[in-house]
């Protein structure tokens, strides 16, 4: 299987081990991926934020360079990058006007059929089955507590992708490593996204409410499919303890790192060594190595 | 033929755009135009008289109104024409009015568009025939389906008028949603007191004829002549021998495990079972599905203690036919579920409200049931997960109302009302308990309304927050209610015990089969279609056929009885003449050119058209041919157009009068 | 969406013209500012500054701090009753706020924006140590994340170079040509 592969710029900076993760665990499953030659960042919420055509004609250059790779699917691990990238897709191919914009920023004609896919979408297509039959570690020892954020299901509309108020899917590929998931209350509330730096008393008061809910209904770990996430939910964690001393830290893995564990790989590979939130209690729960 | 031409003004209605003189004076030019004249207005009294003087003095043969629309006063010209002594399908209506004045502004064109609509309607009168009306015999006994509130007050009606009625009702006992309720707004009536007497009237009237467990299957006919198959499902029991003694339902051994209707689930029942005490009939039925004996062959307890031998194991559904000339539906509403719903239908569920998944968020007609002093819970309100008490409640309105996202933009009438009722319920029995009311708007309009809903807010202390709840979720055993108080501009959380939503008043899941099946138009919500909001509430397109209740939009109780005795009046209206005169503009078949290829039949939507067999000397069928049930069909030339062999013909619309109409139009461009 | 419009004050028209959006749709019932992970650092909720805009008070709406404290999450056009996407509304208003020149209350996600935006239109990609760099001279927030950001940089999440695109030209001109956003 071959899928394109668009990792957008947290994977290479704050989210690399997302990257790293993904590109290890892919390669165990038999997914090649195809990176897009000098794919630019998708604008990310400042664009759409800002500048509504800026937001659509960046990801619009993307999906383009995709087309110009023979790109059937495009794999875009990051929720953000995923979003933008889809929702900018659905906004041209339902607004002529748009288009004729974007066409025009960018100087060439806008068509692409690539089908663009988050990470819980192509673990589906690899199947189950295929991840239960590669199982080296069971994980059945420990709780999960996955969290989708905001931009894997909404709008729902346009990404189409499971369900905006009480998704499953995530739970239903984690099931193959033998873990628990846990029903939880938080799995769509925001963790703040780009509030990061300029609002960080928003992004850790969010992000308190969602590890709490987490912790409060058994979760090991948390299981993200965002770098914004996964900073906001790990790297915040110091500022909690801080503001509330008796905060009990929780660790945040993507979901290819949880996979990865699964499949046998030790912490460092994954870059699970590489987070704030210790992870090493919970290898050892599942008796993996760092 | 001498024709009269008679164009209105409509006071200011036609004149302002139509030069209405102009018209009449251009229409005397009309070869076989006699007599051309205008009024300012043509139906008032005076008005009549200009076209009846002219009838008598010029000895009109036909007569055109350039007027209104034919729905408004066709009849009304037709009758004048009639008293003046001309066939009254020899008066032809040109409407200048919806189809020109109305929406045009240029006085010379519109003015010009008249005469040309006049002209048409001359061309047309030419060719009319003088017509009688058809007439059809009526059968004085009605059909009520449903046996709700509605259903009941129909059924007794139209009884007490001295006319026999059916009333069909698919559940085993009559009573409807009415018998689940506690108390009514806003007199706090016991709900069971005011209704069972109802029901037992129903039961002993010996007008009526009850059929429980029972189902409409088929509609034949038409008004004042309907033939209805019923199924009637098999109760497993002799209705002739069932005292209702009870031994049966006290013995079942399966006491706790079938999920019971009525108590919405909040209680169980056994396999053989009445519905609630004061049931009507009160006679058991086995519910198969979960009964021991069907299942696995053994048990027959019920059959062991009953003494009058009154256990059918082998009854089968049997049907039955019944003759009426009239139809009620009161076929009521069901609650709006906020459960996830299938990913085909329109329709979503409330995933931030949990999907149903919490067990104390519960749906009004469940609160009502705890409410309930026959309820599961005696009237004690207590929360179902636990049965403890909640000291904090709230409800909240509008859930699936006014939500467009979730498939439904109206509102559900009773919501502001019941909810009042609830919160104030709960303050009665839960002196120190907290409710909290989360409403977008009081809709309070009734009698005693508005002063039932400050009483629950001055009186009693229920708080009432403007917004709507974005979230629920339940965390450390409370339910964490996120609102916005849109009056205050403040978030609000709410960490309750037990949550009420007052869901939406949705269509029967089967009304749209039940509107097919008798030919009722219904809104794409599943309500069924009145002929005019306000003028004619009560009356389907399908005459005969008459509403009640909450089938027709959602209703409270005191709209629902007054629908229903409506409905009964309009049967009534019906069972006081012996025949019934239906218009003669029908189609016919040319026996001797249809080919009986039935395309006709296809396409009819009245169900008009049957097939007549042709038969040879020796009286052997030899061909089917097409031939139209003069009561059914409704004229709208449906059959006329899809013909082949131009077989059929619509009388008073035939062929040469559509094409003389569509020439005489064609003049104008000469 | 509705293909209708007649609140006809200045600010609502040109929302509609430019996203279709139509500020009559909303009915007020709150549900938004209800689910709103963010509300509680906000004066005005969000409904209000819709309702701000159905009455022509188009000033109150694009100073208030709300449209930058939105965190863009999407949760109320989600759950809107009445399918008013309010967050493609808030895009809308921070859009026109900044095309008017109104300087933000909340004036600290402005300058982020503009700062990221800023190392995309030189870099093609998002540059961290850059972005922090000019958020930081710009809003003078200058011990923020000081707990985590060395730790950051020994683990190789803030790269001490920028990840350039190749091209950068493509880049600069998508830039060049959206600006002015819809216009």
């Amino acid at each position: 299987m071959i899928v394109g592969y668009y990792p957008g710029c947290s994977l290479t900076g704050t989210g690399k081990e997302y990257d790293m993760s993904l590109r290890k665990v892919l390669s165990l499953l038999d997914v090649q991926v195809e990176e897009i030659n000098d794919w630019c960042c998708c604008g990310a919420t400042s664009a759409h934020a800002t500048n509504h055509l800026l937001s659509v004609a960046l990801p619009a250059r993307n999906l383009m360079l995709a087309q110009k790779q023979n790109l059937n699917e495009l794999l875009a691990p990051c929720a953000a990058c995923y979003n933008r990238l889809i929702g900018s897709k659905h906004e041209i191919s339902h607004n002529a006007d748009l288009k004729k914009k974007v066409e025009f920023v960018l100087e060439e004609d806008f068509n692409s059929s690539t089908e663009v896919i988050n990470i819980v979408q192509l673990l589906q297509k690899v199947g189950k089955e295929k991840i239960k039959s590669l199982v080296k570690v069971s994980l059945k020892d420990i709780k999960v507590a996955c969290y989708y954020g905001c931009l894997l299901v909404r709008p729902n509309a346009v990404t189409k992708f499971d369900d905006a108020e009480n998704p499953t899917s995530m739970e239903d590929i984690i099931s193959a490593t033998g873990a628990l998931t846990v029903e939880w209350n938080y799995k769509t509330e925001c963790c703040g996204g780009a509030h990061s730096i300029a609002r960080k008393d928003i992004v850790t008061f969010l992000s308190k409410n969602i590890l709490d809910d987490a912790k409060l209904n058994g979760a090991h770990v948390i299981v993200v499919a965002c770098p914004m996430c996964h900073s906001n939910l790990d790297m915040r964690q110091r500022a909690i303890k801080k503001l509330y001393p008796s905060h009990e830290e929780i660790p945040v893995l993507y979901l290819s790192e949880l996979i990865g564990i699964a499949l046998g790989l030790n912490g460092k590979e994954l870059g699970i060594n590489l987070h704030f939130v210790d992870a090493i209690n919970l290898l050892q729960m599942v008796k993996a190595e760092m | 033929m001498k024709i009269g031409v008679f164009v209105c003004h409509c006071g200011e209605n036609i004149g302002k755009t139509v030069d209405c003189a102009t018209v009449a004076q251009r229409a005397a030019k009309i070869p076989g135009v006699a007599y051309s004249v205008d009024n300012k207005y043509m139906c008032s009294d005076p008005g009549q008289n200009v076209i009846k003087n002219a009838i008598r003095e010029k000895k009109l043969d036909a007569v055109v109104v350039a007027s209104c629309s034919p729905h408004m006063h066709e009849k009304t010209f037709r009758k004048a024409a009639a008293d003046a002594g001309i066939n009254k399908y020899l008066c032809e209506i040109a409407n200048v009015r919806e189809q020109c004045s109305w929406v045009h502004d240029n006085i010379p064109d519109a003015t010009d568009k008249a005469l040309d609509l006049v002209r048409i309607a001359v061309e047309k009168v030419k060719r009319n025939i003088p017509l009688t009306a058809i007439r059809v015999p009526v059968t004085k006994r009605a059909l009520v389906i449903g046996g709700g509130i509605s259903g009941i007050q129909a059924a007794l009606d139209i009884a007490n008028s001295g006319f026999e009625v059916v009333l069909v009702e698919k559940e085993p006992s009559i009573g409807g949603h009415m018998s689940q309720l506690s108390e009514t707004f806003p007199t706090l009536d016991c709900s069971q007191c005011i209704l069972t007497p109802r029901m037992v009237e129903v039961y002993q009237h010996p007008k009526i004829k009850l059929l429980t467990y029972s189902e409409v299957e088929k509609v034949e006919g038409f008004i004042g002549n309907f033939t209805v198959t019923i199924k009637k499902k098999a109760r497993s029991i002799d209705e002739e021998k069932c005292t209702g003694c009870g031994l049966c339902i006290q013995k079942c051994p399966i006491k706790k495990k079938a999920f019971n209707e009525f108590e919405e689930g909040l209680a169980t029942r056994p396999a053989i079972y009445v519905p609630f005490p004061q049931a009507v009939p009160n006679i058991p039925v086995i519910d198969r599905s979960v009964c021991t004996y069907y299942q696995t062959g053994k048990c027959q307890m019920c059959l062991k203690v009953c003494g009058r031998e009154a256990i059918l194991f082998e009854q089968q559904d049997t049907l039955v036919t019944e003759e009426v000339g009239s139809i009620v539906i009161a076929t009521g509403y069901k609650l709006y579920s906020i459960d996830k719903k299938p990913e085909d239908s329109e329709i979503k569920g409330y995933g931030e409200y949990g999907y149903g998944k919490y067990k104390d968020v519960i749906d009004g007609l469940q609160f009502e049931r705890i409410a309930s002093a026959s309820g599961p819970t005696n009237g004690e309100i207590l929360r179902p997960s636990d049965k403890t008490q909640p000291k904090k409640i709230v409800f909240i309105q509008c859930v699936g109302s006014r939500d467009e996202q979730k498939g439904f933009s109206y509102c559900s009438k009773i919501c502001c009302m019941y909810t009042a009722k609830h919160a104030m319920l709960y303050k009665h029995k839960v002196h120190d308990g907290e409710a909290y009311v989360f409403y977008m708007d009081i809709r309070a309009g009734g009698k005693m309304y508005e002063e039932f809903v400050r009483r629950a807010i001055e009186e009693d202390g229920v708080k009432y927050i403007r917004g709507r709840v974005s979230k629920i979720y339940r965390q450390n055993g409370k339910y964490i209610v996120k609102g916005e108080d849109t009056i205050a501009g403040m978030p609000v959380v709410i960490d309750a015990d037990m949550v009420v939503l007052a869901t939406a008043m949705v269509a029967q899941p089967n009304a749209s089969k039940l509107a097919q099946t008798i030919g009722v138009p219904y809104d794409k919500y599943g309500f069924y279609q009145e002929v005019h909001p306000k003028l004619r509430p009560v009356e389907v397109s399908t005459a005969g056929v008459f509403l009640a209740g909450a089938c027709q939009s959602p209703k409270d109780i005191p709209e629902s009885v007054a629908m229903a005795s409506a409905a009964a009046a309009k049967s009534l209206v019906l069972f006081g003449s012996d025949y019934l005169e239906r218009e003669p503009t029908v189609a016919v078949v040319n026996e001797a050119n249809c080919a009986g290829c039935f395309y006709c039949l296809k396409v009819c939507p009245y169900n008009a058209i049957e097939k007549k067999e042709v038969k040879n000397k020796l009286g052997e069928i030899i061909d089917y041919i097409a031939h139209v049930n003069a009561g059914l069909c409704q004229g709208c030339g449906t059959c006329n157009a899809t013909c082949p062999s131009k077989s059929i013909e619509l009388i008073g619309f035939n062929d040469e009068q559509i094409y003389a109409e569509i020439n005489a139009f064609s003049e104008s461009f000469v | 969406m509705s293909t209708h419009h007649s609140a006809n004050t200045t600010l609502s028209n040109e929302i509609f013209s430019n996203t279709s959006l139509n500020v009559l749709q909303c009915y007020q019932c709150g549900k938004c500012s209800a689910g709103c992970p963010v509300r509680n650092f906000m004066i005005d909720a969000p409904n209000q500054v819709v309702r701000y805009v159905q009455l022509g008070f188009d000033d109150k709406a694009l100073t208030s701090s709300t449209i930058w404290i939105c965190a863009s999450c999407q949760t109320c056009s989600t759950r809107c009753p009445q399918n008013f996407d309010i967050a493609k509304f808030m895009d809308a208003m921070r859009e026109t706020a900044l095309n008017k020149g109104i300087k933000p209350s909340e004036k600290d996600s402005m300058e982020f924006h503009k700062a990221f935006l800023n190392q995309i239109e030189n870099h093609g990609r998002a540059y961290e140590l850059g972005l922090v760099r000019d958020y930081k001279l710009k809003t003078l927030n200058l011990m923020q994340d000081v707990e985590v950001a060395p730790e950051m940089l020994m683990k190789g999440k803030l790269n001490i170079l920028p990840h350039n695109v190749k091209d950068k030209k493509p880049v600069k001109k998508i830039f060049a040509k959206s600006k002015g956003g819809r216009k």
